[in-house]
């Protein structure tokens, strides 16, 4: 297991250099002096204090050079300063960004799995009764309406006409921190959030499962007593969530798109405000920087997905 | 007199294909004391695994039920319990406890994700009350009965990091698990190759030797019949047609389908000369009639070499042939 582990986790780091050089050559694409990015314009420099800065950074040197030196600067968690908020690094702003959008997309992913699978399992021990139908036909205008619509109509809904919850926001302005506050603010952007990968989890769940539920070992468990409520949770379940937790993984990075949209549709204080700010006023650094934080984040969890497979499935250690 | 391990008596099971229900199996009587060993064998189609499942109360549901008949079991207390008067609950309960089942594939009848020492060990845990160690250190033991070397290991292992025989063993220390009075084993060895089929074989006879259970087989292969069974029910189209004791009815079968079984089974070494020589295996010809479609009288009557107006015109009875022997030909006598 532990070798299994490590050999995604080299894979991974492969695929983290990939995407560095990727974001590297964005940003050299990008018009202007590259030196631009790494000049806090609060301070004046004179023309000698650039030349140091250049020479510090190799902006002289040939590309491959120059595209290490970036990778140290970065890996040291030196990103530069936002062109658009002056003196402002970029790291810790992404870095204070993580938590907020990680609160989103761990709640929304979660309601998404346990609603997902819930229903996938109901849907297929009571197949073709009408509750079956009825999560078929939901689960079908799920995954096919737009995210931005969802968005919308949810924010309309539940904020605007039922006032049920918040329009936006973390916590209520002027309030003190609360647990409860932030939860209030969360749930209904979690929610809208989950409604496309819920269904999909669904389908998924239900297909797979039916499938399983006709394997000979099914019949073998009721052959030696065990409860129907166990034959299905622990013989044919975890069986049947191979193929749904390789979705999960796949979905992940899907979800961060959802997510930049609803953070400002429900201006929350994420990585997608902060990268729909970013883009809107070009600010190559903070998008530099703030992909290249998501890039790792996906990674991680893709690599936490393969752990996950081959912590339920035994014979992946052998493959 | 000690009462029969398994009694079936006028079993009938149907399926609903189409709005209509369909008899798999009928007029099924059947007998186990404990110790012995029964054989179900016929064709591929003829009811063996809707006889044994209906024993398990595991037909399909929504799909098949058992329409008429009763099938009582003794248990392990020595009570007698009638299967079919039981509510799912009961039965559940009687199932993996009083009755272990062997399936034919070795293969996907284990769990892939559960190693094989828990996949033995649950049924203790849930019709013995043990706890999850002394489960554990029983299904070790089960592994030892069953002759799988390191048990201890293997118990660790899943299913594929084993052998075929190797599971099929596993299997039967869980079926075993229990200590149930009847075991079922539907075609226990048909995905096995030869030795390990003969392996096999012997391991169900020594266990039956020391634990005394019934056995039902079900099978297709006589020459297996011969290695395991005391007696032999030989199924065609949903019926019983002949049963008897192997001995017996080996030596006279009195049932022209039983005999056409027999020739169509070459002796050891003869179905390679056969195949040198070009010669096809005889088989009885023509081809299993459809349950929807049973023609009228005795099933057999259109592929009979035998057949005459009479066999056409009603489903001829069991008739007792001697003590022990019972066939389904009105024209037993003559053969
Ligand atoms: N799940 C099912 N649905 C409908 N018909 C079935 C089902 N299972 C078995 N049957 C019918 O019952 C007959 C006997 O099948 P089976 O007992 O499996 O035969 P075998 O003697 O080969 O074990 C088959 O011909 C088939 O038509
Ligand atoms: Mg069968």
């Amino acid at each position: 297991m532990l070798s299994f582990i490590a050999r995604r986790c080299a894979t991974g780091l492969l695929m983290l250099v990939a995407l560095s050089l990727l974001i590297f050559v964005l940003l050299r694409l990008a018009p202007g002096d590259p030196i631009d990015a790494y000049i806090n314009p609060s301070v004046p420099m004179s023309a000698s204090d650039l030349e140091t800065l250049r020479d510090r950074l190799g902006l002289d040197q040939p590309l491959p050079l120059q595209y290490f030196g970036w990778l140290r600067a970065a890996l040291s968690g030196d990103f530069g300063y936002s062109i658009q908020r002056s003196g402002v690094r970029v790291l810790p702003l992404v870095m204070e960004r993580i938590g907020p959008t990680a609160l989103l997309m761990g709640m929304g992913l979660a309601i998404a799995i346990v609603v997902g699978i819930a229903a996938g399992i109901y849907s297929a021990v009571r197949r073709n009764a009408w509750p079956d139908i009825a999560m078929s036909v939901l689960s079908f205008i799920g995954i096919s309406s737009p995210a931005f619509l969802t968005a919308l109509l949810g924010l309309y809904f539940f904020s605007v006409l039922l006032r049920w919850a918040p329009s936006g926001g973390m916590q209520t302005a002027g309030a003190p921190f609360s647990i409860s506050d932030v939860l209030a603010h969360l749930i209904l952007p979690a929610c809208l959030l989950s409604i496309g990968h819920a269904a999909l989890i669904m389908r998924y769940m239900r297909a797979s499962l039916l499938e399983v539920l006709n394997q000979d070992y099914v019949r073998t468990a009721r052959a030696k007593g065990v409860r129907e409520f166990w034959v299905i949770i622990k013989h044919a379940t975890r069986n049947a969530l191979l193929p749904v937790i390789t979705l999960i993984g796949s979905t992940v990075g899907i979800a961060i798109g959802g997510a930049i949209f609803l953070e400002s549709v429900f201006n929350w204080p994420g990585m997608g405000l902060l990268l729909v700010n970013a883009v809107g006023t070009r600010d190559y650094p903070v998008i530099m920087g703030a992909t290249l934080v998501i890039g790792i984040c996906v990674i991680l969890v893709n690599i936490l997905t393969d752990v996950a497979y081959a912590f339920v499935d035994p014979r992946i250690q052998v493959a | 007199m000690e009462a029969p391990i398994l009694q079936i008596a006028g079993l009938r099971a149907v399926f609903r294909i189409a709005g209509r229900d369909i008899a798999a199996v009928q007029d099924i009587d059947l007998e186990i004391g404990s110790g012995e060993t029964v054989a179900l064998v016929g064709e591929s189609g003829s009811g063996k695994s809707v006889t044994s499942l209906s024993i398990m109360g595991l037909l399909a549901k929504k799909i098949g039920h058992i329409a008429d008949g009763r099938i009582s079991i003794r248990r392990r207390d020595g009570s007698v319990t009638e299967l079919t008067g039981l509510d799912a609950e009961q039965l559940r309960r009687v199932r993996g406890n009083d009755i272990g089942m062997v399936f034919q594939e070795p293969m996907t009848s284990l769990n892939p994700v559960y190693t094989i020492g828990e996949q033995i060990a649950e049924p203790i845990r849930i019709h013995l009350g043990k706890s999850h160690r002394e489960a554990a250190a029983e299904a070790v033991r089960l592994l030892t009965q069953v002759g799988i070397p390191d048990p201890a290991r293997r118990a660790k292992q899943y299913p594929h990091e084993l052998s075929g025989g190797m599971r099929q063993r596993a299997t039967i220390a869980m079926a075993l698990a229990c200590n149930p009075t009847l075991l079922i084993a539907d075609e226990p060895t048909t995905a096995l190759d030869v030795t390990i089929q003969a392996q096999i074989l012997d391991l169900l006879a020594d266990l039956q030797a020391e634990r005394g259970m019934g056995i039902l087989f079900v099978t297709h292969n006589l020459g297996v019949v011969a290695e395991i069974a005391d007696r032999v029910a030989v199924m065609y189209a949903g019926r019983i047609v002949e049963t008897g004791p192997v001995s017996e009815v080996f030596a006279r079968p009195r049932h022209p389908y039983t005999i056409g079984l027999m020739r169509s089974v070459p002796r050891l070494g003869q179905a390679t000369a056969l195949k040198a020589a070009g010669t096809p295996l005889p088989t009885i010809a023509g081809n299993v009639p459809s349950l929807a479609m049973l023609p009228k009288g005795c099933s057999f009557a259109p592929r009979c070499p035998m057949a005459i107006d009479a066999c056409r015109a009603a489903v001829p009875p069991l008739f007792q042939v001697s003590q022990t022997q019972a066939s389904r030909c009105i024209r037993w006598e003559e053969l």
